[in-house]
């Protein structure tokens, strides 16, 4: 395959480590810290409409995950629309992407970024570029765990 | 005249007789926004497509160009200009409304060397009397291709870089005489350098590199000292490069005064705008140069400079296939 890592010469070797002393770091604690907030800010949002829910229409704590996700999708969509969500990317990191809020994010942004092409080849074309990855893998993880639940289940050790 | 191994000696000295420079509202708010010709409120232009706005920019800064030149495009005979999108149609557009007969170019980000130092030569062996050249780029189109979706809220690392919004072009002509205007002397033209790096999100340590490499033998072929230059300016390196190419010439045996060592890419834009490493992309270092620098020459703060336009030869097929980064530099010396 053309992905095998070519060998670096002792000149290109020599150079990266020079690079690396001007390298700006990643401040990586900061950057998990602030990640621990905006995630955690972003999930109590979510624990709120879930209780919402809950208390207001006739939803129980199993059926809530449903529309508290929805909502959640649409408010992300609403900050995506509005240039806002990039913001709090470049501030929040992981704690923005990870949670469904940056999986909308980037299901609609790369919607709103091709709407130029129109609506068959460009939106609908390019609409999971990003996400596509995240739904084919996560269907493929849970195949593979689901599967193990099964064999175990089988073999009778759960 | 060919001088050493590839450096260009213009002894004619071709006139840069005027230039036109347009951006975006990013710029409009940064540091240098004095020294555009047109600025713009709205990254689209008025344009249904990011694309169509990189054309406007075009479009305008030839017009202005021509404006300020006092010349119809009758008496043009070449616009030479590339930019980074696909098959450079930006470009190639503009150059479809300009009715100038087209070389296109593309050399990344160092495209407003390329250009300048093809335009010079051209004009210096009577190849032409006057030729448009430049280069642009605009962001939310750049990062399309380049990156993720303008809204895509992925976190950029600090070494980072911004694509600059804006189009820069100078109107290269015979030497009259002309008083007070400024004018090319010599051209170096870089060859690829790659050093092994992958990151797409560190451009400005894999060019710096090939800006040792040009700038070395352009003091080689020249037979110059550093101290010749008042003023080296690189194109687009931003912090991580700059620090980095300093590093390198003292290496080869040149020792730059960091004070007039500058990056067009770190004179953009304010010190709080949100650049990371700083600006990047072909238009940076044409607007950089067209606008800021030569306004400088003029008012007799610089008398002589080189600018050195660095470029990344990549492309987002290349990166995810493995491949490493590789880049170019071009130098051309200004005089007044």
């Amino acid at each position: 395959m053309g992905n095998q890592k070519k060998k670096k010469t002792p000149e290109q070797q020599q150079y990266e480590q020079l690079q690396q002393k001007h390298e700006t770091k990643r401040p990586v604690f900061k950057n998990c810290v602030k990640a621990f907030f905006v995630g955690g800010l972003i999930c109590t949002i979510g624990q709120a409409i879930s209780y919402f829910y809950i208390y207001f229409f006739n939803f129980t704590e199993q059926t809530a995950g449903n529309p508290t996700v929805a909502t959640m999708i649409f408010i992300a969509m609403l900050l995506t629309g509005f240039g806002v969500y990039d913001r709090i990317g470049q501030f929040g990191g992981a704690g923005s992407a990870v949670p469904i809020t940056g999986f909308g994010n980037a299901v609609i942004s790369a919607a709103i970024e091709h709407r130029t092409e129109g609506f068959v080849l460009g939106v609908g074309g390019n609409m999971f570029k990003l996400a596509g990855s995240v739904i084919l893998f996560g269907v493929f993880a849970a195949f593979v765990v689901a599967l193990i639940k099964t064999l175990l289940i089988m073999w009778g050790v759960i | 005249m060919l001088v050493g191994k590839q450096s260009w000696v213009f002894q004619q000295h071709p006139v840069i007789a005027a230039t036109g420079v347009s951006g975006g509202p990013f710029e409009a708010h940064g540091h240098l926004a004095e020294d555009f010709d047109i600025l713009h409120d709205d990254l689209w232009m008025g344009q249904d497509s990011y694309e169509k706005a990189q054309r406007v920019l075009i479009e305008e800064a030839i017009q202005t160009v021509m404006q300020k030149g006092n010349i119809q495009k009758e008496d043009v005979q070449f616009l030479i200009a590339g930019d980074l999108i696909n098959q450079i149609t930006p470009t190639s557009f503009a150059a479809r409304t300009a009715q100038i007969p087209y070389f296109g170019l593309f050399g990344a980000c160092s495209t407003s060397m390329e250009g300048l130092a093809l335009a010079s030569f051209m004009v210096n062996y009577q190849g032409a009397k006057n030729v448009l050249t430049g280069a642009s780029s605009h962001n939310a189109a750049t990062e399309k291709q380049f990156r993720y979706p303008t809204e895509y809220g992925g976190q950029k690392p600090p070494t980072a870089q911004w694509t600059a919004t804006g189009a820069g072009v100078a109107l290269v002509t015979e030497n009259k005489n002309q008083q007070n205007l400024p004018y090319t002397t010599s051209a170096t033209i870089g060859k690829v350098i790659d050093m092994g790096l992958t990151d797409p999100f560190n451009m400005g340590g894999a060019m710096a590199p090939a800006a040792a490499d040009t700038i070395t033998a352009h003091f080689k072929d020249l037979q110059l000292e550093p101290s010749h230059y008042d003023l080296i300016v690189t194109g687009d390196l931003a912090r991580v490069g700059r620090e980095t190419v300093l590093d390198l010439l003292e290496n080869h045996g040149l020792k730059m005064d960091p004070e007039r060592f500058l990056d067009c890419g770190l004179m953009l834009y304010k010190e709080d705008q949100p650049v990371q490493s700083g600006g990047s992309g072909a238009g940076c270092s044409a607007v950089v140069l067209y606008g800021h620098l030569l306004n400088q020459m003029k008012k007799g703060i610089y008398n002589r400079i080189l600018l050195v336009a660095t470029g990344a030869l990549l492309s987002p097929l290349s990166f995810q296939q493995g491949e490493t980064i590789p880049c170019i530099a071009h130098a051309v010396s200004i005089e007044i």
